[in-house]
């Protein structure tokens, strides 16, 4: 099994043999993973798996072309370099195509961050199952109204990359993710209302079935006998999970490539009053604790940390290198892929808010009137970051005179991505990180509107 | 495809897969080649192409499934992941049996002119030119234009304990643009994306400046668009625009494995109204050349014609092997997978609403008051409260039985039963519309399709008053 150093060497490999003329980057990924569903107190599937994958971009004369395999074999890593080579030859010249130097990034240190265990390889499986199990068990004891799971899964990834490219760039980086979630049925057939929970860490004993059993029941449990109130205009309290994926949505807005092409709501926009005074926004994949956190981007440039927002105007976008260039700034290490089978993209790894200083249960008891936002629904369709609309699906609870009262659900809230960031009227102390490319913390959004009946 | 895996290898497989008293063993094979190629900024930015070769393999035994994937399919590496799916469902070893395969031909739904690869790869970069040269030409506004190309070509094989061995190649092409429209009113986007089940013939049905044109329109449209209503109002459906509804009101909760999970509305239901008389609905992966279409599915069953709501009654859910094994009946050939690396589970193909009676015109005449969608984007449920969203990305005022101003996008909401029950007009025309569903993190190619019609009453999330 190859491990790091044979990850680096193919890489390396690869990109060395560039001709004159010729820029190559290879990116080869190895994730060991393991999956497990349960149903009713037993297993439904376990699976195991190793995934092999090779990238390689090749420039010619400002022309750009990419292709990838799933596999690391000499043969299939080789006719992968001659594919690249062949695509090239069908791009258009681009004056700004070019793979980073590394005096591109002369005296950036990488940060010590420790995201690897190797204990979670030889954690054995019979324990992971038991850990799905046990969270399965766990919701159905939370609350007696608990009718059913209609999932609940154990899953871990182990992931190591290498980059490396023919101007000198190498980089590795690898990664261990464990988490256990749930999704509780509550209520009677006429009734039913569901509920998700889950935990996150790199190996299982960092797991809390415990929690992630509560959230799931308590979060369904809450809804039963939620009606769809009528339309109106009232403020929204996002819970974490909302403003984690909403932040999400904003964060690709400020790459530095939408902004070059004019496909995002921030082009023309830097140096202006974007949001609330109170907004501060960074980009930070330097903190432990984030789930996005890396050591390097996928083009192996070491990562710091990027001022977006300050104090509600726009101060920086996020660029690889390729956007930087053709912006005519320098990259900020936001080169992301989407695995091996895409080149460098750009976007955000661990954006996060500047944390306010009450918690969640202390802005409810604060809020006389308002709707409280669970979860959303159809995020990708009622959103647009290029023209800010924003309308999606939502299901949560009324805050009446400083407490939660009935349940709603089947309605929609809507504004645009630019009011609700100048809406903002409280940013909430709970930042917690929770997957995906954005921290999440209770927020407050001065109106809305919310259609219903 | 299975001259690459000889028979005597794949029964072997088989043979160790059911060596710690497996009770069904499957191995999937799978070899993959996909091209794309993106244009941003009046330039071919990059094509892309990928290669992508395994197998899957399965082990049920009792309630659970073990399973495990590898990209070396030689015999030792089929061995070695039909070993770990083995030793996934912990059984003892001992009770092997012998597997004999037979192959059984399941005809091509209809036949592909043009393969991916027979075509060189400089005429797929230059329909993306064509393309910006079209979008950028409708108006000045017209400021960024991205169009991609992608085909791929999936040669599967499956095999399994029951002694099936079947093969299918399935070729796809689609084409993508998206137009950035400017105005002091601010920029909106407008996306237009055909697919079939077919090869590079694909462009002889659609051009890329048709595509191009439509999107381009699209966005324009936006621009001049008012905030659309907040609230309930009658909603007309575009024919081809809104077989998303569909997908999302109960698709989803018609699939067996949601229902047997207590997790659908529409558990226990067969044989009962769920749905205005006027609602018939069929899942059909036979359907020629459709973006949702295969001659089997990738657990081997033959697709097939489902009819899943006929004249409002419930007539049947969707099934993949294992719930069907369960309930001792035969898959619906719905059973689907991403990739070798991915377990099949029940999906939807090519789900559509037959049309009815009613001139579509008249359709829209007698709406007093309403919302009339064009273009729809992708939609989302809860099977287990039936609770659905879509979101319209074309859409105007209806008023006085006259299709009037545009409206900005904006997210319709619904109860999957409650809405079945609220069509109250079927017309008599018919489209499709290609798509992807991401049920349980796995994209599968999908179409949807519907005549116009009418819902009574659904909430449409804007902003403005209703």
């Amino acid at each position: 099994m190859p491990e790091d150093a044979d990850l680096a060497a193919l890489a390396r490999g690869v990109a060395g043999s560039a001709l004159a003329g010729e820029q190559i980057e290879a990116y080869a990924l190895r994730a060991r993973e393991t999956d497990v569903a349960v149903f009713d107190g037993e297993v439904e599937s376990l699976a195991v798996s190793e995934v092999d994958g090779i990238g390689v971009r090749v420039i010619v004369n400002g022309r750009t072309g990419y292709a990838w395999a799933g596999s690391l074999r000499a043969d299939v890593v080789a006719d992968t370099l001659a594919e690249a080579r062949d695509n090239a030859g069908f791009g258009a010249p681009d004056e700004f195509a070019g793979l980073v130097a590394p005096d591109d990034f002369a005296g950036v240190e990488p940060p010590d961050l420790d995201l690897w265990r190797e204990e979670l390889l030889r954690v054995p499986v019979a324990d992971k199952v038991a850990l799905a199990l046990d969270v399965e068990r766990a919701t159905r004891a939370a609350d007696p109204r608990v009718r059913g799971v209609e999932s609940a899964e154990y899953a871990d990834t182990a992931i190591q990359a290498a980059v490396a490219s023919s101007l000198g760039v190498e980089a590795s980086t690898r990664r261990c993710v464990a988490s256990v979630s749930t999704s509780a049925l509550a209520g009677d057939r006429d009734d039913t209302q569901t509920g998700y929970g889950f935990s996150v860490g790199r190996v299982p004993g960092d797991l809390d079935v415990g929690s992630a059993a509560t959230d799931a029941a308590t979060r369904a449990t809450r809804l039963l006998g939620a009606t769809q109130p009528e339309s109106c205009r009232l403020p929204v309290i996002l819970d974490p999970l909302v403003s984690r994926a909403i932040l999400g949505l904003v964060g690709s807005a400020l790459s530095g490539e939408a902004i070059a092409k004019g496909r995002s709501m921030f082009v023309g926009r830097d140096g202006e009053v974007v949001a609330a005074s109170s907004v501060t926004l960074v980009d930070d994949p330097t903190v432990p604790d984030a789930f996005g956190a890396a050591t390097h981007d996928a083009e192996g440039v070491p990562v710091r940390r990027n001022e977006l927002v300050v104090d509600g105007t726009l101060r920086g976008f996020l660029h690889n290198t390729h956007s930087a260039r053709r912006s005519g700034v320098a990259t900020t290490a936001a080169a992301v892929r989407a695995g091996y089978k895409s080149p460098p993209g750009v976007g955000a790894r661990a954006l996060h808010l500047a944390p306010g200083a009450r918690r969640q249960d202390e802005i409810i008891a604060g809020a006389s009137d308002a709707l409280y936002v669970q979860s959303v629904s159809g995020l990708h369709s009622g959103t647009n970051p290029v023209s800010g609309d924003f309308s999606v699906g939502a299901e949560g609870l009324r805050v009446r005179g400083g407490a939660f009262a009935e349940p709603v659900r089947e309605v929609t809230i809507a504004s645009t991505l630019p009011r609700i960031l100048l809406d903002l009227v409280e940013i909430g102390g709970d930042l917690c990180w929770l997957p995906g490319s954005a921290a999440g913390l209770t927020l407050v959004i001065g109106e809305m509107q919310m259609s219903g009946a | 495809m299975s001259a690459l895996i000889d028979q005597p290898v794949l029964e072997a497989t088989l043979h160790s897969a059911l060596s710690h008293g497996g009770e069904f063993a499957e191995v999937f094979v799978e070899d993959r080649a996909v091209t794309t190629a993106r244009l941003e900024d009046g330039r071919v930015e990059e094509l892309v192409s990928g290669r992508e070769r395994g197998a899957g393999i399965r082990v049920v035994r009792g309630e659970t499934t073990g399973f495990a994937h590898t990209a070396d399919v030689s015999e030792s590496g089929l061995r070695a992941a039909a070993a770990a799916a083995a030793a996934a469902v912990r059984g003892d070893p001992g009770g092997t049996r012998a597997v004999a395969l037979t192959r059984r031909t399941t005809p091509a739904p209809h036949k592909i002119r043009d393969l991916p690869e027979s075509v060189h790869k400089a005429r797929k970069a230059e329909l993306l030119e064509r393309a910006d040269d079209a979008a950028r030409g409708e108006s000045d506004a017209i400021r960024q234009v991205s169009a991609s190309y992608a085909d791929a070509r999936r040669q599967i094989l499956v095999a399994n304990s029951d002694g099936l061995l079947a093969d299918d190649d399935q070729v796809r092409t689609r084409f993508f643009v998206n137009c950035v429209a400017s105005a002091d009113t601010g920029m909106q986007t407008g996306m237009e994306a055909p697919g079939r089940s077919i090869g590079f013939e694909l462009f002889d049905e659609i051009s890329p400046e048709a595509v191009a044109e439509v999107a381009a329109r699209r966005a324009l449209t936006g621009l001049r668009a008012r905030p659309a209503p907040s609230g309930k109002l009658p909603v007309v459906l575009k024919q081809g625009a809104g077989g998303v509804l569909f997908h999302e009101a109960c698709g989803h909760g018609l699939e067996a494995d949601l229902v047997g999970r207590d997790a659908s509305v529409f558990r226990g239901q067969v044989g009962e109204r769920v749905a205005s008389p006027l609602v018939t609905l069929v899942d059909d992966g036979t359907y020629a050349r459709e973006w949702g279409t295969y001659a089997i599915d990738d657990e081997g069953a033959p697709a097939q014609r489902n009819v899943l709501i006929e004249d409002g009654v419930l007539t049947d859910y969707m099934w993949d092997l294992i719930r069907a094994r369960k309930e001792g009946r035969r898959s619906s050939g719905n059973g689907r997978r991403e990739t070798y690396q991915h377990l099949p589970m029940v999906r939807m193909t090519n789900t559509y609403l037959l049309p009815g009676t009613d001139d579509p015109d008249e359709i829209v005449r007698q709406t007093p008051h309403g919302l009339y969608c064009v273009a729809l984007g992708g939609g989302q449920v809860n099977t287990a409260t039936g609770d659905f969203v879509f979101g319209v990305t074309e859409a105007y005022m209806i008023e006085n039985g006259e299709i009037t101003e545009p409206v900005r996008a904006a997210q319709l909401i619904g109860n999957g039963p409650e809405v079945l029950g609220a069509v109250d007009a079927v017309g008599s025309d018919f489209d499709t519309w290609a798509g992807t569903c991401g049920k349980n993190g796995q994209g599968v190619p999908v179409s949807s399709g519907q005549p116009t019609l009418r819902v009574a009453e659904l909430t449409v999330g804007g902003t403005a008053g209703a």
